[in-house]
């Protein structure tokens, strides 16, 4: 695998280590869920991915765009809740960018991430500080574009970003959401971790360790 | 015809809400429902309110969708993506008390209004006095 690029094979073992992450933390992010939500968000995410994977195992693919295009259509058909329509179209924006390349470096998948996320916030409009997975998107892109500009390799690019999605989904802790089934709660919102920051952070985890390998 | 979708987490909701509406709606307007993940649960999918949307298009010159709330208005709003910019156009989303805006919606639709002004109609059940006279 090489670590410099990401290409078709590499991308399917990100997948498979997103599913794995996401299965695993199931109870986690349905916990926090729990807390501001409708204890949904890890049942959601694990059914999503799950669907996904399963998709992406049954194909041949030749670039990495229909990877991402297939996991939309997955996503936005079986996650069920707010998080299906807004990862669904992350990774259906970020496949528009990649459609035909058969590899993507720091700087292709920084613009591919970039286009996702301004996806997410043209759909669900939410502004950094509304407590949602914006709060982790917009921290961790910033860094990887920065670190493609600065010519980092694939994965430290990777690493800062995960390192500033983390930071990024803890500050969302004090936050009161105005986004999403949690800002019903106004208030009683703060002091808990917002789920999807929390699935946002877990994706990228992926997206790292499934490049260390 | 004019075709009103209303988009709930649950489909029996959805289509409850439907069969009220549609009671008030006449011959000229078709009031459908949609909702539920796509294991029947609590939720919304994209994939389905984008069939039901296809579908709708084929009979109604246009169509106003009712959502409850948060990832039914998002999927909705993500479904409208995979229309054509024709189809697109005939779409409008109504930010509305789920039944009284349908009922309400279907009223103003079978007099043969506009989907803009069936859409405010609808948007306006937010005054709605239920307890007075
Ligand atoms: N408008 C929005 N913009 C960005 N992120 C959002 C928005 N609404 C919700 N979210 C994110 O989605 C997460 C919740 O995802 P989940 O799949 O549990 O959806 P849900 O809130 O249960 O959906 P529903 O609207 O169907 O109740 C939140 O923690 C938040 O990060
Ligand atoms: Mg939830």
């Amino acid at each position: 695998m090489d670590n410099e690029k990401l290409d078709v094979n590499t991308t399917i073992a990100i997948l498979e280590r997103i599913k794995d992450i996401i299965e695993a933390n199931k109870d986690y992010l349905t916990e926090l869920d729990s807390a501001i939500g409708d204890a949904d968000h890890g049942i959601n995410m694990n059914r999503g991915f799950s669907k996904a994977i399963e998709k992406v195992r049954n194909n041949q693919y030749f670039d990495i765009g229909s990877i991402f295009k297939d996991v939309a259509m997955s996503l936005m058909s079986t996650v069920g809740g707010a998080a299906g329509p807004l990862y669904g179209t992350f990774f259906m924006r970020a496949s528009m960018k990649l459609a035909g390349h058969k590899e993507a470096d720091l700087t292709l998948l920084a613009q591919a991430f970039r286009e996702g996320l301004n996806g997410v916030i043209a759909l669900g409009k939410a502004q950094p500080g509304d407590k949602t997975m914006v709060d982790a998107l917009i921290p961790a892109i910033d860094a990887l574009e920065t670190a493609a500009k600065e010519g980092s390799s694939l994965k430290d690019g990777l690493a800062k970003a995960l390192a500033m999605a983390e930071k990024g989904m803890k500050d969302t802790i004090p936050l009161v959401a105005k986004k999403g089934r949690a800002s019903y709660l106004g208030e009683r919102s703060a002091g808990h971790q917002d789920p999807g920051a929390t699935s946002s952070y877990l994706i990228l985890k992926a997206f790292y360790e499934a490049l260390e390998n | 015809m004019i075709g009103i979708l209303v988009v709930c987490h649950s489909a029996k909701a959805a289509k409850g809400i439907a069969e009220i509406a549609s009671q008030m709606a006449g011959e000229k307007v078709k009031v459908v429902g949609v909702g539920g993940n796509e294991e029947g649960g609590i939720g919304t999918s994209t994939a389905d309110i984008y069939a039901v949307l296809s579908e709708l298009l084929n009979e109604c010159e246009s169509i106003v969708v009712i959502p409850d709330l948060g990832s039914a208005v998002l999927s909705t709003k993500a479904a409208l993506e995979f229309l054509t910019d024709e189809q697109k156009s005939k779409v409008i989303i109504a930010d509305a008390p789920v039944l009284e805006g349908a009922m309400m919606a279907a009223v103003e639709a079978s007099t043969g209004s506009p989907k803009e002004k069936v859409m405010q109609v609808a948007e306006s059940a937010h005054l709605l006095k239920k307890l007075v006279n």
